[in-house]
């Protein structure tokens, strides 16, 4: 394998796993505000204790997320340096500003909130439970301002190679960025409000019937049920900014390899690239047609309209688009399903602890629903924009490092291996953490807690 | 505009600055918690848990100064940037698996079932050696212009040792001046040990750098420059003197003088600190590329200029409210 292969997987290894905490911290981090406020609000120790059980959890996701990325922040250098001399006049600021008003203000006052429940007042540290979640809900504007610039990138000129910003209002406020911010937004709200369901489930499956459960699954299934609905308004919009500015990345979400009306939406099917046409269709007739362009007839681009002359390919691959595209959507189909049932379910019988067990069991494996459907957007969006690294300006080749696949591949073990140890650690440690939680563990009475390492245990 | 002539000049030179200075606070900041993850293997199981109390609130934002050097870099130097990166490639790698092993084993070493915690405290301890040795290589190589041979290898893997042990000492000024009874005194004695470490290092550098550099070698012993310069060796002298005597002497009965090690020790750092920038400037890649050749388009660095003034100012007020906020000895931390 060749350093530019290398590169990718490990880039790719690295986002995907970077992604993962960010998703959480982004919406957990509101969740917390909203459990702090009910708290201040009714009094009632059940929201204090749903704050103490997610505040751990994002601790820890927020330290996963933290050090994957600066990971990241180190290998636009090492693995990517064209990217930066190439578009370093317009990414720079970008990610300057991500740093400075986001990264600081999440870390201090994580620091804050984490430790300093009795050493500031209430009000502060609610405060300090704003400005975290304000931190990262900043960082993934900054991070997706940027990230749809490189779609479709704005505000700018060409002098010998290197982009010149002209206009930064053309360059935030970009084509693609609105629809991509949200849909993000969205996403990293469902994936906490499925972990949160989930985690909560498993806890009344073994037998946790403390309040906080119940409102913590409640609030889970509320949040999930009321954000799908709205996620499918905005994907589709945001489908179809894609299809004005990308065009070849819709086609091979859709496998669609001839520009033609009448163009049937794929249920399943296999892309064949070499033979340039898909095997074992099944399709919905005019389903691609009417969702693209709201007409049966309507004429949707085709791949094949990115072959030039001598064969030279500018479309994505078309198979992982393809394939990831519809686990997204079928992610999405899941999680609406599974959320107005139960929600239509917990009305009628009148409370979450008289959900039908079978449902309850459904919800413990979706609890990373949200990373499925994430991971699988992610790849189709950025696998779609292949083999450009920003679109029409540079393409991934041109940036990558001229380093010794060897060393490339060696640090690519490397990573592969402490991401699977994490993420394994990571996941045991939710059921853990739910296990002690639901066995009373959790709540250790406030005087306990004298004579001992106070930060430690606080930050236990 | 007109007022600092040519935007060419005084903003790379800004940014210089800049960099230079979220290098100095990153140094001196997760120096001190790196260095307390260097001295964990020292202590015993109970001291293990004061010693991450001491740093557990501050370690992320310390960290972050880091990310802003590197992004300032990126920012403000981009081709420095990727020569500088793909240089040290090996080097970065073993320092961000070093610091992903360290920053996870706050959470997970209290949040995992018990018997998981000794690995994370190994994995905590080894993070934060990684991340030291790596940070003290780099250091070394940049110093020798970034060029690989053996001799600049064996000069890395000194620096590597010698930045690890500064970074431990610091760590053991933090832990004197954060914790009290038996785990102070031990500190006391960390700190008695690696200050030899520390002038050794200082040392090596110092004699070192000239003698590969005839451009700084120049710059050092011309006159007047050398008896402008010469109050820096002097003060570092004048202060390990002061260090090794209070070290002698601490802890103290009313825990006066507590903060002396680590204030004296930070001091140090930015001596060490301005002579290496003297040496370096006007070079962002050593004896290669000068920060004006490597700047970004002027209206760029404007642009993240305004912003910096803002908030800068702001970073530092809410970071200094944070350390006000858990100031004390770290075992006073509690829920009351």
């Amino acid at each position: 394998m060749d350093t530019l292969l290398l590169s990718r997987i490990q880039f790719g290894a690295n986002i995907s796993f970077h992604i993962l905490f960010p998703t959480i911290t982004i919406a957990l981090g509101w969740v917390l505000l909203f459990f702090k406020l009910r708290w201040q609000a009714t009094g009632a120790a059940k929201w204090m204790d749903a704050y103490r059980f997610w505040v751990k959890v994002f601790a820890l996701s927020f330290a996963m997320g933290v050090v994957s990325g600066i990971t990241m922040s180190f290998q636009f250098g090492t693995n990517w340096p064209g990217f930066m001399e190439s578009v370093g006049n317009i990414a720079g600021p970008l990610l300057a500003y991500e740093v400075m008003t986001a990264f600081f203000l999440e870390a201090v006052f994580l620091g804050i909130m984490l430790f300093g429940m009795s050493r500031v007042p209430s009000w502060l540290h609610t405060l300090s439970t704003f400005l975290v979640a304000f931190g990262t809900t900043m960082s993934a504007f900054w991070i997706l301002v940027l990230n749809s610039w490189m779609h479709t990138p704005a505000g700018f000129e060409m002098r010998d190679g290197v982009a010149f910003a002209t206009d930064w209002w053309a360059i935030i406020f970009n084509p693609s960025m609105p629809y991509r911010l949200v849909h993000m937004l969205l996403a990293s709200g469902l994936t906490v409000a499925f972990l949160i369901a989930g985690l909560s489930a498993f806890r009344l499956l073994i037998g946790d019937r403390s309040d906080a459960v119940r409102a913590t699954l409640r609030t889970g299934l509320v949040m999930g049920a009321l954000l799908i609905p709205v996620q499918i308004v905005a994907g589709d919009f945001h489908g179809l900014n894609t299809l004005e500015h990308q065009p070849q990345k819709v086609a091979a979400m859709e496998g669609n390899w001839e520009t033609r009306g009448n163009v049937p939406l794929l249920l399943f099917a296999l892309p064949d690239e070499e033979a340039r046409e898909n095997r074992f269709e099944i399709g919905i007739p005019n389903g691609a047609s009417l969702i693209l362009k709201h007409k049966a007839d309507g004429v949707v681009p085709g791949l094949n309209d990115f072959v030039a002359e001598d064969g030279s390919v500018t479309h994505p691959p078309v198979a992982p688009v393809f394939f990831s595209f519809r686990i997204m959507v079928g992610t999405g189909m899941a999680m609406l399903l599974l959320s107005w049932a139960a929600v239509a379910l917990m009305w009628r019988r009148g409370g979450v602890q008289h959900l039908p067990k079978p449902l309850l069991l459904a919800l413990v494996p979706m609890a990373f629903s949200g990373w499925v459907a994430t991971l699988a957007g992610w790849y189709t969006t950025e696998i779609g924009r292949q083999p450009w690294l920003v679109q029409g300006v540079l393409t991934t080749e041109q940036a990558v490092a001229a380093v010794p696949a060897p060393m490339v591949l060696t640090t690519l073990i490397a990573y592969l291996a402490i991401y699977a140890l994490l993420l394994f650690a990571y996941v045991s440690v939710l059921f853990y953490l739910a296990r002690k939680a639901a066995r009373g563990e959790d709540i250790a009475p406030r005087t306990a807690l004298s004579g001992q390492a106070p930060v430690a245990v606080a930050a236990e | 505009m007109e007022l600092f002539g040519d935007p060419g000049t005084w903003l790379p030179l800004t940014f210089a600055a800049l960099m230079g200075l979220s290098i100095l606070i990153y140094v001196v900041l997760d120096g001190f918690d790196l260095g307390v993850g260097v001295l964990f293997p020292f202590a015993e199981e109970a001291e293990k848990d004061r010693m991450i109390a001491s740093i557990g609130p501050f370690w992320d934002a310390n960290e972050t100064w880091l990310v802003l050097a590197i992004g300032i870099l990126l920012v403000a130097f981009p081709t420095a940037h990727g020569a500088i990166l793909t240089a040290l490639y090996l080097p970065v790698a073993v320092m961000l698996i070093g610091l992903i092993l360290r920053g996870v084993a706050f959470e997970f070493r209290v949040k995992a079932p018990a018997p998981w915690k000794d690995s994370w405290n190994r994995a905590f301890f080894a993070g934060s050696l990684m991340t030291s040795l790596s940070q003290g290589y780099m250091l070394g190589l940049y110093i020798m212009g970034l060029q690989v041979t053996w001799f600049t290898l064996g000069f890395a893997a000194i620096t590597a040792v010698f930045l690890t042990v500064a970074y431990s000492f610091i760590g053991a000024t933090w832990l004197i001046l954060k914790t009290d009874k038996a785990l102070q005194r031990k500190a006391v004695g960390w700190a008695k040990g690696g200050i030899w470490g520390v002038v050794l290092g200082l040392g090596a550098v110092s004699v070192a750098s000239p003698f590969v550099s005839p451009r700084i070698f120049d710059k050092w012993f011309s006159v007047p420059e050398i008896f402008l310069l010469a109050p820096l060796p002097l003060i570092s002298a004048a202060l390990v003197a002061l260090l090794a005597y209070a070290l002698r002497h601490l802890p103290t009965k009313d825990d006066g003088w507590a903060w002396f090690p680590f204030v004296a020790t930070i001091t140090l750092f930015v001596l060490g600190f301005f002579g290496m920038a003297y040496s370096f400037y006007p070079y962002v890649v050593p004896e290669q590329l000068t920060i004006y050749e490597a700047a970004s388009a002027p209206e760029s660095l404007f642009i993240i200029l305004i912003g910096t003034l803002f908030v800068l100012p702001m970073i530092m007020g809410y970071t200094v409210l944070s350390y006000v906020i858990f100031r004390g000895k770290a075992t006073l931390l509690s829920y009351e």
